[in-house]
């Protein structure tokens, strides 16, 4: 065991506090006299390697090697700072790492450094109407003519359709292949003729998703990624970055800390809510199980630079645990807080802006969504424990 | 930056695993529980002691291995996997960090090094301190101990113990002493002994450091939370595995039934929720060792969420079983049972959250 990261990320840090000292206050709203453009950030971190590290200098990146404590480093020092990080989304948290893999030079040219840059938004269109944790069983469908793409059909839960640019649609290509080898990764212009976008509103009561409807949208044949057919694997090697992604153990400590500090400020009677024995029994509950993710996510980070490390196991379990654990964070919350806990939207005595309202359910969203958490326990029973898959049963009427 | 069990660590906790998968099965395993065969019992004994056990923790300069918490915590979770029915939290852990700490250089020379070469074995009973039961509580006056000690780690076969007085400062007694009443108390898990010792002005050697200094028998209650977590860890460990094993053999419906989700679904959420407690439980023992600020709310942390995904693992991990799990025959119930008394030993889950909230100065 050794908790050092050495001199040379030592240094690495000093950089990093100094660059926030030399922005601290930055702000994007324009009423505030250090304000900065989002894409204009954006362009500084990259200069200074700070994101877009690996990603070569010819597609806009930094042209750096990988370095995951660096990344740590830089979230950590950040967050202290209250200094804004880059931009994330579909288009550069899983569309870059997808076209760096699969994507032709041409494609990767075209696309790369415009997404970083933040100048092209990206959606994802994977899930359909009758296509969810069976995803590969999608329907939407593409047909070849005359060199373009012909797309019809319909995707669903499609965060930021609205302001997206460009698509990563899975679309069937191959209908008479077996399910899983009869899909195509497809890149499409949101502006292009046929496409139709309705949004779909969510229990938080924000229009966080859409629905996506195409009719002979007609894209050329080069905006395919992989070849014909192999959209399925494609499409997996993003899905892999999005589970890592979706419950940051960082943000979820300072969501702890939100918790500790309101339950030191409200009062029952003229009581601190943190001096009530039954709700500080369950805070220390959920701070442990903190405690534990914490502890685990340093594990993950360390096999990724110790090669021979096994945590096979321990990757698998992020998105499972890591969403729950947010969703009974801000169950606590709300309860503590009891009938002010039930205030939402805009109201008097709202605490925290609603936010443990809108997190309680938000987490219960991303419980379902990204894999829901059952498909979660299916992948952990299977591939981290080899227990045998459910046997195939002749279709259901 | 490593964060893990080094190679030596790991290496030393396959020997303890190896050791007894090979010679203790579930037949031995309740032999010893029954009582039935004192010299098998004696030969696993000696078996695990051969690998070092008793000179780990004991400092280089006193004829030990000088080992920190971790490499005992490595050790734990191996004698955890086969419910290990030998001493370990009490008499090679709790003993020399409590002597190491507080006892002064004549009780140090006196006493390090027999425990190193296991000439002699210490039990440590410390739960008055942590939460004084029924009427149990020692008064210590001018070096005489009356009152009662329950669930003394580690107890069978000591030749001294390490007890406590209400106000932390701890003191030897010699098992010969007179006015020591020993009486065996028999709880679920019977692989490992705990005791009631009733004290009439017995003759008691302070441990110098201790007195009005509440850090030394801290830091060994700390450590023993941490050990006993190891243990518990371990047993989770496999009782997952055996509920795995048994879903991938065990037909019903002409399919076995691992491959019902119903079954994959309780094997993942154990696995799940065990798995950052590796991580948990090291990081507690690595801040032991190097970095105490952290360490009381980390042992404290460590001991209850481990209770609690353990306790949970032990339920789910029998109910894969079915009816099976239930039988003596089968004898899963060793691994159940020792994670039952593991969760209760230096203080169950809610009273260390409280002393976890009280270390945050969240209860005023």
């Amino acid at each position: 065991m050794n908790l050092e990261y050495g001199p040379e990320y030592e240094d690495f840090r000093t950089e990093v506090i100094d660059f926030c000292k030399e922005y601290e206050g930055i702000s994007f709203e324009n009423t505030s006299s250090k304000n900065i453009s989002r894409s204009e950030w954006q362009k500084i971190l990259i200069e200074k390697g700070f994101i877009a590290r690996a990603i070569p200098k010819e597609y806009g990146g930094f042209g750096g090697e990988t370095d995951i404590i660096k990344s740590r480093i830089i979230a950590t020092e950040f967050s202290k700072a209250k200094i804004p990080g880059g931009m994330g989304g579909q288009g550069i948290d899983m569309l870059v790492p997808t076209l760096l893999e699969w994507g032709t030079k041409e494609q990767k040219q075209e696309y790369i450094q415009p997404t970083l840059h933040g100048e092209m938004i990206w959606c994802q269109g994977y899930s359909e109407p009758n296509a969810g944790s069976d995803l590969a069983s999608l329907q939407t469908k593409g047909e070849l003519k005359d060199g373009n793409w012909v797309i019809n059909g319909q995707k669903i839960w499609t965060s930021t359709a609205q302001y997206s640019q460009m698509m990563f649609c899975l679309v069937r290509t191959e209908p008479q292949a077996p399910k899983h080898s009869g899909i195509s990764f497809i890149l499409i212009p949101m502006d292009t003729p046929g496409i139709e976008i309705r949004p779909l509103v969510d229990m938080t009561l924000n229009a966080g998703f859409n629905e996506v409807f195409f009719t002979d949208v007609t894209v050329p044949e080069g905006n395919i990624v992989g070849k014909r057919g192999d959209g399925w694997s494609v499409a997996n090697s993003v899905l892999g970055h999005e589970r890592g992604s979706l419950a940051d153990p960082n943000a979820t400590m300072n969501r702890l800390n939100t918790l500790i500090n309101m339950m030191k400020e409200e009062t029952i009677d003229g009581r601190r809510l943190i001096d009530i024995p039954s709700y500080r029994d369950r805070l220390m509950q959920v701070q442990g199980k903190v405690m534990a993710n914490q502890a685990h996510s340093l594990r993950l980070l360390s096999s990724k630079i110790n090669p021979g490390q096994n945590v096979k196991l321990g990757g698998m379990i992020q998105k499972l645990v890591g969403t729950e654990l947010r969703h009974e964070m801000e169950a606590l919350a709300i309860d503590v807080l009891g009938e002010i806990g039930t205030l939402y939207e805009e109201t008097p005595r709202l605490k925290e802006n609603g936010s443990f309202q809108f997190h309680y359910m938000y987490f219960l969203g991303l419980i379902i969504g990204g894999g829901t958490n059952q498909i979660q326990k299916n992948i952990i029973s299977e591939r981290g424990l080899g227990m045998p898959k459910e046997p195939k049963v002749q279709e259901a009427s | 930056m490593y964060f893990g069990l080094s190679e030596e660590q790991n290496q030393f906790q396959d020997y303890v695993k190896k050791f007894l998968s090979d010679n203790v099965t579930v037949d031995e395993i309740r032999k010893i529980a029954n009582g039935d065969d004192q010299k098998l019992h004696e030969d696993i004994k000696s078996g695990l002691m051969n690998l070092g056990l008793s000179s780990l923790l004991i400092p280089e300069n006193y004829g030990g291995l000088g080992g920190d918490l971790l490499s005992a915590v490595s050790i734990a979770q191996g004698l955890g996997t086969g419910v290990g029915p030998i001493s370990f939290a009490g008499s090679y852990v709790m003993a020399p960090i409590a002597l190491s700490l507080g006892g002064n250089d004549d009780q140090k020379d006196k006493y390090l090094p027999k425990i190193a070469s296991n000439e002699i074995k210490f039990g440590v009973g410390l739960s008055e301190y942590v939460a004084a039961r029924e009427d149990s509580g020692i008064e210590l006056n001018k070096g005489k101990a009356s009152g009662k000690a329950l669930f003394v780690i580690d107890g069978d076969d000591a030749d001294f113990f390490i007890l406590s007085d209400k106000g932390g400062t701890m003191f030897i007694v010699d098992k010969n002493e007179k006015g020591l009443e020993i009486i065996q108390l028999t709880t679920v898990d019977k692989t490992r002994l705990y005791l009631e010792l009733n004290l009439k002005n017995v003759k008691a050697e302070v441990l110098q450091e201790t007195e009005n200094n509440p850090f030394v028998i801290q830091k060994v209650i700390d450590a023993g939370r941490i050990i006993l977590s190891a243990d518990s860890l371990g047993a989770s460990e496999t009782m997952i595995e055996k509920a795995v094993s048994y879903a991938k053999e065990r037909k019903q419906f002409n399919r076995v039934i691992g491959s019902f989700q119903a079954v994959k679904h309780m094997c993942a959420e154990m696995a799940a929720d065990l798995e950052p407690c590796y991580a948990m439980l090291w990081q507690a023992a690595h801040s032991f060792d190097h970095d105490p600020d952290e360490a009381r709310l980390q042992a404290c942390q460590a001991k209850s969420h481990i209770a609690e995904v353990a306790k949970m693992v032990s339920k789910k991990a029998t109910e894969v079983h079915g009816g099976m799990g239930f039988t003596d025959l089968l004898g899963l119930h060793y691994w159940f049972k020792r994670i039952g008394l593991n969760r209760q030993i230096l203080g169950g889950p809610e009273l260390v959250r409280e002393e976890a909230a009280e270390l945050q100065g969240f209860n005023q």
